[in-house]
């Protein structure tokens, strides 16, 4: 069965993308091309790909390094893309 | 004994994020073989190649990085001399018992350096059990795996001061400086070091925060590895950085990719053959592309940005 797909706004920039339910954001914004970050080590370890989620449903699924994401960050929805997938539509902005 | 000072960078240990997956990239992927467990849940690991008990120590920890770089230096009166030079430069100097936190590891000192990085002496290891074979040798036990590592071989550190890092290197561990990256100021940006013939043991790059690692590179015999490492990284889905490639820097053939956890692993082969008494290489700033990437001649941005 194909993967659910959920649509992603970047705040600001008017880009969006979709991004299969199993499918990492970062992974989802490379396919599309559409940055507007660079890519980094996709393993949580080196922050590149730092952002906000400013609203919709997500799941971070891999561990985030606290050098770059402090649990007070976490908590106010700062995650590294390359860890987080998506559980519905989501609003997400550069930092 | 035909070196000064330091015989070789010896140990590293790592944090890693992800014990599991990234064991699994550096046993299954990379080809090092697991040594032994710690009693608080790291990992040693060695390259096939390599005779000393272990060579990377893996730790679970919430952020990726570098713990800390051990050099083996060649017997113990030359350790405790050079624990005195270490002092003299200005660093204090802390003990960590034989036998402590890494198996079969003697006493080692350690100290931190200007650019934030720890380092660390010891002269006593013991010799793995499943080291190369020395009577009358076959060049393996066990067919090498993965991308066939056959040992450590370098770290590339980021932090502030490298001159002062760059001294420290010559004047207490003995090393000679191959290769250097200097600013249109004349500012040192990067320097290419060793205590062997390998072009370098370890590189640094000025930054201005401390306690940085770019990459930490294994050997692997030859291009024709380098190829085999390549493919490698596509069926895994590892994240490539760039290569493979070559460099005019070290001449070494390379790639650059990032384990599980994000920390960058260079995989290396070649590299030409240093003495100390040749000539300096020296690389204007704006030629580092070329420098780096020999082939393409571009620096790309995640290449001098990313560390962790």
């Amino acid at each position: 069965m194909e993967q659910q797909k959920h649509r992603i706004k970047v705040q600001g920039t008017g880009v969006q993308f979709a991004c299969g339910e199993n499918e990492f954001i970062l992974e989802a914004m490379q396919r599309a091309g559409c940055g507007p970050i660079y890519h980094g080590c996709f393993g949580g370890g080196c922050g590149i790909c730092k952002m906000r989620i400013v609203s919709g449903p997500y799941f971070i699924e891999k561990k985030m390094s606290r050098a770059h994401v402090t649990e007070r960050e976490q908590e106010g929805g700062i995650v590294l893309v390359c860890c987080v997938k998506p559980r519905g539509n989501l609003t997400i902005a550069r930092v | 004994m035909g070196f000064k000072g330091t015989l070789r960078p010896g140990l590293v240990q790592l944090r890693v994020l992800d014990l599991g997956k990234t064991l699994d990239f550096y046993k299954n992927v990379l080809g090092l073989n697991e040594v032994c467990r710690t009693g608080d849940g790291r990992v040693c690991l060695k390259g096939y190649d390599e005779f000393d008990h272990h060579s990377l120590t893996l730790r679970l920890a919430d952020e990726a990085g570098l713990d800390y770089v051990a050099f083996k230096v060649g017997c113990p009166d030359e350790l405790e001399r050079m624990k005195q030079d270490v002092e003299a430069f200005g660093y204090p100097v802390d003990t960590v018992e034989a036998e402590s936190d890494q198996p079969g590891f003697g006493k080692r000192y350690g100290f931190t350096i200007s650019t934030g990085h720890r380092f660390e002496i010891y002269s006593e290891v013991k010799l793995a059990e499943q080291g190369p074979m020395i009577k009358n040798p076959d060049i393996w036990t066990t067919p090498p795996r993965g991308m066939r590592a056959q040992r450590m071989d370098h770290f590339l550190l980021y932090g502030p001061n490298i001159a002062e890092a760059e001294r420290f290197c010559r004047e207490v561990f003995g090393m000679f400086v191959p290769e250097v990256c200097n600013t249109p100021d004349g500012n040192r940006l990067a320097a290419w070091i060793t205590g062997s013939n390998k072009p370098h043991d370890l590189a640094f790059v000025e930054y201005p925060k401390p306690g940085k690692i770019h990459h930490l590179g294994f050997y692997l015999q030859d291009w024709s590895d380098v190829g085999n490492a390549a493919d490698l990284i596509a069926i895994n889905h590892l994240k490539l950085d760039i290569g493979p490639t070559r460099h005019a820097i070290t001449r070494g053939l390379s790639i650059y990719f990032w384990e599980p956890s994000g920390n960058r692993i260079e995989i290396y082969a070649g590299g030409y053959t240093a003495y100390p008494d040749n000539p300096q290489r020296v690389w204007d700033s704006d030629q580092l592309g070329r420098g780096l990437f020999y082939y393409s001649g571009e620096v790309i941005p995640s290449f001098l940005e990313i560390v962790t």
